[in-house]
């Protein structure tokens, strides 16, 4: 049979999104791959310089409805850091809590969609099951469940409710022992390891020219993590580990997603206790100038996907002159073509699951 | 004969007892229900009418022509074997979704009692869906293609024989007739697959065709056994033989099981639903089929 090119997406149940991964197919197996990208452009960068700073951290929110957090936390970064603002250690905990919240749901609505890609169903629905828990702890302390818009400039919206540490330890202590009954649904079935072992894979070199960041990376054995690595709001004062995994196939990528659920909860629970210690007098806020001195400035911090980093560039008013995105899926899915070189049209779904899409960001 | 009561009207006879009895000496337990019913029917219309005019002739001409209670006992057999398997299907697709649901925490059905109905909801959704026939497709191809593949299963249930004497093919070489009905679905998905113009439906018309033809030699070679075991090729002598020795699945047993993961990758269910294939595939040979198609 001649090769042929199939177009699979914008609307088809592997994307999770509005994307298109051309694929150039002799018979059933995959010659080449062309990602193509752009449906869900709004402007968000040109939209940013009409707006005060203050205006852009919801905006921040929509980059991504499941990293919804991490990506206004960026943002408040960055301007933070052109402001020359030090955050109070209670602020700095809050967001630390805020953000691993919103990795765990968001680790947890990618399991879901991995099981769905694989055909397990039971996968998709126990993972979603598990996921309110975390909704419902974003509701209370951001009222809202995915568009958190919680950072502040200067610190965060208003400090943890009553009952929150407790609602958030009961979460936590009953996702942990409940992540390994979904993982025995994974794990043991040997349909999904012979679905995910061998394929996708990409090497450590590949991985470095690429420019991969996130659990991409570290599933092929390179051991950085913004938070270890590039330490902010005092991640370096908790004692916790970055997973590593060598193989560097889609089974390794979901692997280290696992593994980061767990080390998730460790966080939250070591954050929640020197919660504990730090007096409730500690502002959760410092006011923040209206306008930020000219400079440029860049912020990084560790998605839920990947290194997710904002460019300021400032030129003394109180809009920014410039905001440069660098989303970890926009450059993730450039490795398209070289994970699904030589597998079956079967394994695309497994393979680009684990790169967990997300077009928001992507888009921008 | 005197007729005062509905008692009288409605006997419950033996149906071998009567004199229009097609089957010989054999009994046949679904004509047996139809006649049963029947008698009923006519029983209670007939009461009815000699209420109002008593002494008439139409009373005695519906409770008692022998080929007019054998026709409509006949009918009303087929009715009750079409009953009996729509509500068998129905029963255990609702099973199998409560059984679903329960694994996986979530409502399963929820449309009438036990959400019982549901099935009925859901294929009524299905009727009022439109029908759309891809302008690129070739036309012919796309309605014949289901409509034999549909045949051909509807013709395979139609050779199993229902009782000993209820039958519809009493051939030498029936099991081989069976097989041929079998290996036209493999061509016609693959056509239907192809005539979509469609690039999923080709590829998985292709993977169908080449999972079903694949899954057909250990089937033929559990048939073979069979039929070897009975010594004829005939289903009713396979069946008969049955009777007489033991139910060929305790014999052969190791093919019984090879036969039930046969059965499943023919039916294209998990984990043998690669031509399917929902995550890559949309649905497979059947994304461009709409509306109850």
């Amino acid at each position: 049979m001649a090769d042929m090119w199939v177009t699979m997406g914008p609307q088809h149940p592997f994307s999770h999104g509005l994307w298109t991964l051309k694929v150039r197919v002799d018979g059933e197996v995959v010659k080449d791959a062309i990602p193509v990208i752009g449906y869900l452009h709004r402007g968000w960068e040109k939209e940013c310089e009409n707006r005060t700073y203050p205006l852009i951290i919801p905006m921040a929110d929509r980059l991504c409805y499941s990293a919804s957090m991490t990506w206004s936390h960026v943002y408040c970064k960055v301007v933070e850091e052109a402001m020359g603002i030090e955050l109070s250690d209670r602020a700095k905990y809050l967001r630390v809590v805020a953000d691993e919240i919103c990795r765990l749901q968001s680790h947890l609505m990618w399991l879901a969609a991995m099981g769905t890609d694989l055909g397990n169903l039971t996968v998709f629905l126990w993972a979603l099951r598990e996921r309110e828990f975390f909704l419902d702890l974003n509701v209370k302390l951001c009222g809202q469940r995915l568009t958190t818009n919680y950072p502040r400039l200067g610190g965060v919206r208003n400090d943890m409710p009553y009952f929150f540490e407790r609602d958030c330890m009961r979460a936590v202590n009953r996702f942990e022992k409940v992540l390994w009954e979904i993982i025995g649904l994974t794990d043991e079935s040997s349909i999904f390891l012979s679905r995910m072992r061998d394929v996708g894979v990409i090497s450590r070199k590949d991985a470095a020219n690429y420019g991969l960041t996130g659990p991409t990376m570290r599933g092929c054995g390179v051991d950085f993590d913004v938070r270890r690595d590039d330490p902010y709001c005092n991640y370096d004062l908790l004692d916790w580990e970055v997973p590593v995994c060598k193989e560097g196939d889609a089974y390794a990528r979901y692997k280290v997603r696992i593994e980061e659920m767990f080390q998730s909860c460790e966080i939250i629970r070591q954050a929640m206790a020197k919660l504990d210690s730090i007096p409730k007098t500690d502002p959760i806020r410092v006011k923040a100038p209206r306008n930020v001195p000219a400079g440029t400035h860049f912020a990084r911090v560790e998605d839920p996907r990947g290194e997710s980093l904002m460019y300021l560039v400032s030129d003394g008013t109180d809009r920014p002159y410039r905001l440069k995105v660098r989303s970890p899926i926009f450059v993730n899915v450039s490795a398209s073509k070289h994970l699904v070189q030589g597998v079956r049209i079967a394994d695309i779904p497994a393979i680009m699951g684990t790169i967990d899409m997300c077009l928001g960001e992507t888009d921008r | 004969m005197a007729y005062n009561s509905i008692l009288d009207w409605v006997k419950f006879t033996d149906p071998m007892t009567s004199s229009g009895y097609p089957y010989g000496d054999v009994y046949n337990l679904p004509y047996d229900i139809g006649y049963k019913i029947w008698e009923l029917i006519s029983g209670l219309i007939a009461w009815l009418i000699d209420l109002i005019v008593p002494g008439n002739e139409v009373s005695t001409f519906l409770t008692e022509t022998p080929l007019l209670t054998n026709l409509l006992s006949i009918t009303l057999m087929v009715v009750v074997i079409f009953a009996v398997g729509f509500i068998v299907n129905l029963t255990m697709i609702w099973e199998e979704r409560k059984v679903l649901g329960r694994m996986m925490d979530r409502r399963a059905t929820r449309v009438g009692p036990l959400g019982y109905f549901q099935n009925l909801a859901d294929g009524l959704k299905t009727f009022l869906k439109e029908n759309i026939t891809p302008s690129s497709a070739d036309k012919k191809g796309y309605m014949w293609a289901l409509t034999i593949l549909i045949g051909t299963s509807v013709l395979l249930a139609f050779m199993i024989p229902l009782s000993g004497r209820w039958f519809i093919v009493d051939y030498r070489t029936g099991l081989l007739i069976l097989f041929g009905l079998f290996a036209i679905a493999p061509f016609m998905i693959l056509v239907a697959g192809w005539s979509q113009n469609n690039k999923y439906t080709l590829l998985g018309g292709m993977r169908a065709a080449a999972q079903m033809i694949s899954y057909e030699v250990p089937m033929l070679i559990i048939f073979a056994s069979v039929a070897l075991m009975a010594g004829s090729l005939n289903i009713n002598d396979i069946v008969n033989a049955q009777h007489e020795y033991m139910w060929y699945i305790i014999p052969q047993f190791l093919g019984f099981i090879v036969f039930i993961i046969a059965a499943i990758a023919e039916a294209e269910r998990i984990p043998f639903d690669l031509p399917e294939a929902e995550a890559e595939l949309v649905e497979g040979w059947q994304t461009e089929y709409s509306g109850m198609k």
